[in-house]
């Protein structure tokens, strides 16, 4: 699914990168906690997380994430926005809780890779 | 056999905003070399979460990174307070870290063998009060 097509399921804002939303993503991850995004979440190119720092999109970057998307209806700073920028990482959010958000976009078809998620 | 290249980074204390730059250089310089994703991913992990470290327990340090012709090695270490009980440490789960870095989402406990996992070798030496040296090396091929 394209990162346009999630941006409308979610009613996202688009933060950074608007040139890339043809991006095509097929599994994600949701996570607060960037431990568990380093230890579990190796295949997946899109998190969902209500926390807000630089080291969400540190984390992205290490791990080849390539849409973050900030829930809870919670924005990135400039400061996260300039290095997402930097790294050609997208950025997104939605007014929507976590819970919601993930259930949608499985609901359509992405899918949560990870530790006996297959 | 020497290495091809040689670097090394300083790693601040205490400084969230940067923590990660230096795994984020090495990352490039591997990304520019042309070395397979699967490793790229595997050292981007193993260095960042042993640089994570130095920020958070070891009071800042440095990262020693050489790269051969058929492997990568990364030295991360310090001189901070250093490691009590190794083998506790690198239970997952355990964790010595603050309140606030957990507010960042990090402190789970999960770092040290996390860093093992994504390692073909892994050395941990440490000694309170003397610091700690995390050696990591992953095979390019």
């Amino acid at each position: 699914m394209e990162v346009k097509q999630i941006k409308e399921l979610i009613t996202g804002e688009v933060h950074t990168c608007a040139d890339r939303m043809d991006i095509v993503i097929k599994s994600a991850c949701g996570a607060d906690l960037m431990s568990d995004v380093m230890a579990f979440s190796k295949e997946n190119a899109m998190l969902l997380t209500g926390l807000v720092n630089p080291q969400v999109i540190r984390t992205a970057e290490m791990m080849d994430i390539q849409v973050v998307v900030f829930v809870r209806g919670k924005k990135p700073t400039a400061e996260m926005c300039e290095l997402a920028e930097e790294k050609g990482i997208v950025l997104l959010s939605t007014e929507l809780t976590m819970f919601t958000a993930c259930g949608i976009l499985y609901k359509a078809g992405i899918a949560g890779k990870g530790s006996g998620c297959e | 056999m020497s290495s091809i290249i040689k670097k090394e980074y300083d790693i601040p204390a205490n400084d969230f905003s940067l923590a990660g730059e230096a795994s984020s250089n090495v990352r490039k310089l591997l990304t520019q070399l042309g070395v397979y994703p699967t490793v790229i991913k595997r050292t981007s992990i193993a260095m960042y979460e042993a640089e994570l470290n130095v920020v958070i327990h070891g009071n800042g340090g440095k990262a020693r990174v050489e790269i051969f012709e058929d492997k990568i090695e990364i030295l991360v270490y310090d001189e901070g307070p250093g490691i009590e009980d190794i083998e506790l440490a690198m239970k997952e789960g355990y964790s010595t870290a603050p309140d606030f870095i957990r507010e960042m989402g990090f402190g789970a406990g999960m770092g040290l063998s996390n860093i093992k996992k994504n390692s073909d070798r892994f050395v941990l030496e440490s000694e309170p009060n003397k610091g700690t040296r995390v050696y990591i090396t992953i095979y390019l091929y």
